[in-house]
């Protein structure tokens, strides 16, 4: 069983925890991503910012430019990611990103080092399966799971092309929309998800819009995972170098209430 | 490295929306099926005589087509070589190419039921060419522009106001070009089920590099066809400026299988190739960006740069998909002028032929005033005037140290 899918078969549904590497620093992301191990995530999506990050809303776009302005490299970024594994040996690690800083030394390379580095999964979010040749096959050959992202865009007959070559998990988009900006009522939700589940055969996680416990159980009961990423930059972003505690604390409010819902609810 | 010759230069791209490895489908999900929605769209409308007829009566009575051809005669005495020729696109409705594309885009977003219309601009003149569309055709129209184009191209944004446009200016980035079209590809994302975003040039997923290149070739058609009636030949050397590419491709395409036209695409290299500049065949490498591949102005690690030049419409640190092909194949060459050269093309032009031209095409008139005198004189070389230089004539004004 790798990593990704021993997260999801632990009795409970996964948190999943987005932070953008090297925000506000390359030198606080270990502390921020023990944070989330502490808080009680059990899967870990690392940003890799882009200066032109197009899917992202205003939060995460600033949490970009912060990162990169503070000079973070794509080596920091494997850097970051290999002390992780050391630290942290059963923790899934996704790396998040756009392609351009991907594919941008060679694909083949990109794939040999994030394997060399722990990671688990890699999430593209501007290369669809039309364009997998670009990615796809290199991750593949060095184990890493290709993560998809399904939205209420994509209609039953192209969710098989969207599933084909994928593993991990399925990253359902709530909303059609931007990160960060609105989220989905439950029904709709629930709706998709039963509508995913009847030819997904890899966990679906929920993500888009999921800011606090009260929005997350609930999603939390319908789905496999939880994904929170934005409440998580707004607090970095608000608390720097220091982001750490606040962090760890919502966390594991978000950690409660996802891996508790179906508790509650029986 | 060369990409292989093919039989044609005029049957791209793949089914996959690809100009060899270029071009393609970088999109965000949400988009993918929009996307592919709009792509058998148009394949319906390409085959659709209705739909032909509907656009070309349009460009017929409402832009002013066709454009003339213009033999330029005291530029041609100065520069004192080959024989200067101009496609007059400037004389269009709103004073650009432009509006070609937006007149054929508009037609398919009111085909696919979309009512609500988006767009980015740089300089303005796609964003006035929109907006112009939209007030043609009564469609709410958003225009997305970086806060700092909106601070230098005023003019244009009170006119796309007039027409009834909403003007968003983008903060984010460098608040240029580049990022209004971040801008409008979330907002996009955000509405797709009743939004189309017209793309102002040949650039983006597929298959926007293609039908922008369609819509506007009827510059080139036009220019051929004209040519062989003046004086029953084809031009030697077809010279056209390039930001995203889509007044080159534009003018080129119809010729590309004609083997005895050269083509020549013009760069921007604003400062200079070793300073700040646009040129991103000449100073860039391939990489992924808004929706295609493409030759990209970037660092090591694929974080974009940003591009400058004088002319806002030549300020993008990409190009359409097809230029990074047809540079590969080596059917076009490609070259750059500076920002000074494009202010002397400017006011050669002005002085020669009393046309004001766009800072955009004043780059192709510097690259055909290096180039005519090296050429015979019976030798023609037929430019595409783009645009017009009303916009410009501030920016002009402020570079060449008058106060206006």
């Amino acid at each position: 069983m790798t990593r990704l899918s021993a997260a999801f078969a632990k009795g409970h549904p996964a948190l999943v925890c987005f932070v953008t590497a090297g925000d506000p620093t390359p030198a606080a992301t270990p502390a921020i991503l023990d944070a989330l191990v502490e808080g009680g995530a059990d899967v870990i999506e690392l940003g890799m910012p882009f200066t032109d990050p197009m899917a992202d809303g205003p939060a995460i776009q600033r949490a970009n430019l912060r990162s990169l302005a503070a000079g973070t490299k794509t080596a920091d970024i494997l850097q970051m990611a290999t002390d992780f594994r050391a630290r942290h040996p059963d923790v899934p690690l996704v790396l998040m990103g756009y392609a351009n800083p991907m594919i941008t030394r060679g694909p083949e390379w990109f794939a040999a080092q994030a394997a060399k580095a722990g990671v688990d999964g890699v999430i593209c979010v501007d290369i669809p399966p039309e364009e997998d040749g670009e990615l796809g096959p290199y991750l593949r050959a060095h184990g890493i799971s290709p993560i998809r992202l399904a939205t209420p865009t994509t209609d039953a007959a192209r969710l098989p092309a969207v599933l084909e070559g994928s593993s991990g998990f399925l990253y359902y988009v709530s909303v059609a929309g931007i990160t960060g900006k609105q989220s989905a009522a439950l029904a709709s939700i629930e709706e998709a998800v039963n509508r995913i589940k009847q030819t997904a055969t890899i966990p679906v996680a929920v993500g888009f819009g999921v800011r606090t416990p009260e929005q997350a159980g609930p999603i939390a009961r319908v789905a496999d995972g939880v994904v929170v990423g934005s409440a998580l930059i707004d607090l970095i972003a608000e608390h720097g170098e220091n982001a750490a505690g606040p962090v760890r604390d919502l966390v594991t409010a978000l950690a409660n209430a996802v891996h508790n819902a179906r508790k509650v609810e029986a | 490295m060369n990409a292989p010759i093919p039989n044609s230069f005029r049957n791209q791209p793949d089914a996959q929306g690809h100009f060899g490895q270029f071009g393609g489908r970088y999109v965000a999900e949400t988009l993918m099926p929009l996307i592919l929605d709009l792509e058998a769209e148009y394949r319906k409308a390409k085959a659709d005589p209705a739909f032909h007829a509907e656009f070309d009566d349009l460009l017929e009575h409402y832009v002013g087509r066709p454009s003339p051809l213009y033999f330029a005669p005291r530029l041609t005495e100065e520069l004192g070589g080959a024989q200067v020729w101009f496609k007059r696109d400037e004389l269009n409705h709103t004073g650009a190419h432009k509006i070609n594309n937006c007149i054929g885009q508009i037609l398919l977003a009111i085909r696919m039921g979309k009512t609500r219309i988006i767009a980015e601009t740089g300089a303005g003149q796609h964003g006035v060419a929109t907006a112009t569309v939209c007030a043609r055709f009564g469609l709410p129209c958003v225009i997305f522009m970086g806060a700092t184009d909106v601070a230098r191209q005023a003019p244009n944004v009170f006119r796309m106001k007039l027409l009834g446009a909403e003007v968003v200016p983008v903060t984010a980035g460098a608040a240029t070009l580049k990022d209004a079209m971040n801008e409008a590809l979330r907002d996009w994302v955000a509405n797709v089920h009743d939004t189309f975003y017209i793309i102002g040039t040949a650039a983006g997923p597929h298959p926007y590099p293609e039908l922008v290149r369609d819509f506007q070739s009827v510059i080139g058609k036009e220019a051929r066809a004209q040519m062989l009636s003046r004086i029953g030949r084809l031009p030697d050397l077809l010279v056209a400026a390039i930001g995203g590419g889509s007044n080159a491709i534009g003018l080129f395409h119809p010729f590309l299988d004609d083997p005895s036209v050269k083509m020549m695409g013009v760069e921007a290299a604003g400062h200079g190739l070793d300073q700040l500049h646009a040129a991103s065949l000449a100073g860039g490498r391939p990489g992924v960006l808004h929706g295609n591949k493409t030759y990209l102005l970037q660092d090591d690690d694929g974080q974009i740069l940003e591009g400058h030049s004088i002319s806002a419409g030549l300020d993008y640190p990409g190009i359409g998909p097809e230029h990074a092909w047809l540079k590969e194949t080596g059917r076009v060459q490609y070259t750059s002028v500076t920002d000074t050269e494009a202010l002397d093309g400017f006011q050669l032009l002005c002085r020669t032929e009393g046309i004001i031209p766009a800072l955009e095409p004043a780059h192709a008139i510097a690259a055909v005033k290096k180039i005519a005198p090296t050429m015979d004189k019976d030798a023609i070389i037929l430019a595409n005037l783009c645009g017009r230089g009303d916009k410009d004539i501030f920016s002009v004004a402020e570079h060449l140290g008058v106060k206006l």
